[in-house]
């Protein structure tokens, strides 16, 4: 059995987000109207060993808190799929 | 004076730091790889610049959960010296020797240039042969050097005199908050600095100005030992 999660990191609000701003500019230079605000995050999709979906969250946000995420300036979440 | 540079792959400044290291403390450093678990007993430890695995996930995200930064961080735990610059920086604050995070640029361009740095704390082993409020020529070249904290952190570092180095006369290349260029750990034995003071150690460099960072800290161990 293989549990299939994917991961996402997010920028915590209150921290400066350069990239996104730049996507946000872009954005409305190809015309596209009142977008007020972009974010960039990442996308970690995972597979684990194993059948026990619990266990296997817990795992990946001790993954997060350890390497995926920099908890000072990220915040991540942990949906199973 | 004994002093190690540890090694990653992608570092690229390694070799300008063991000629810094080497023509200052008149000895050459030991190294360290990834791989290693254990780091022979010195007096400074240092991190070089560069981009060690590829700037993969984070900046210094991978660098630090390598056995040699576990090491490094058993060291700094100890009190040895431990010195990070550009890409050590980034390593050293992922690995939580120091607190706070290194963003990309505010320019979202990596910055190549000379700037102007002051020495906002020079009560500490590695800034305490400068004058107070000196400035400084020292270079820099990065792409993720914007220095961000809460502002809890931030009040408790700005507090406790963590912040060594600013840049001074308008020059902050990356819109790192208020202007922080280098900051200490709270023991005082841990110093993390974009710019590159290893550049600038001769009169063939252009100038000495980051030369006193390196005595400072070495002859502070000298006075110890």
């Amino acid at each position: 059995m293989t549990i299939k999660a994917r991961v996402t990191v997010t920028l915590k609000n209150g921290v400066l987000d350069p990239q996104g701003k730049a996507i946000e500019g872009a954005l409305g230079t190809l015309g596209f109207g009142g977008v007020n605000s972009v974010r960039q995050g990442k996308v970690f999709d995972v597979e684990i060993d194993g059948s026990d979906k619990d266990k296997a969250e817990a795992e990946l946000k001790a993954m997060c808190e350890k390497l995926l995420a920099n908890t000072v300036i990220e915040n991540y979440s942990v949906a199973i799929v | 004076m004994k002093t190690a540079v540890v090694l990653l792959p992608g570092l690229n400044r390694d070799r300008d730091m063991i000629a810094a290291l080497t023509k200052i403390s008149g000895k050459a450093p030991v190294t360290a790889w990834q791989t290693d678990t254990e780091i022979p007993d010195v007096d400074l430890i240092v991190i070089p610049g560069g981009f060690s695995y590829g700037d993969y996930l984070r900046c210094g995200a991978i660098a630090a959960r390598t056995p040699v930064l576990r090491a490094v961080a058993e060291k700094a735990a100890k009190g040895v010296m431990v010195m990070g610059v550009c890409n050590g920086f980034q390593i050293l604050l992922e690995a939580g020797l120091l607190p706070g995070a290194l963003m990309r640029n505010a320019s979202l361009k990596f910055v190549c240039r000379e700037v102007k740095l002051s020495v906002a704390n020079a009560n500490t082993a590695f800034t305490r042969n400068y004058p107070p409020g000196q400035v400084i020529r020292c270079p820099v070249a990065h792409h993720d050097g914007n220095y961000f904290a809460d502002p809890e952190t931030l009040k408790r570092i700005e507090g406790e005199g963590q912040v060594v180095f600013r840049y001074a006369e308008g020059t902050n290349p990356n819109g790192s908050v208020n202007d922080i260029a280098g900051i200490v750990n709270d023991a005082g034995n841990v110093l993390g600095l974009m710019p590159h003071p290893e550049n600038l150690i001769e009169p063939a460099h252009g100038g000495s100005d980051g030369r006193a960072l390196f005595e400072g800290v070495l002859a502070a161990e000298r006075r110890a030992a």
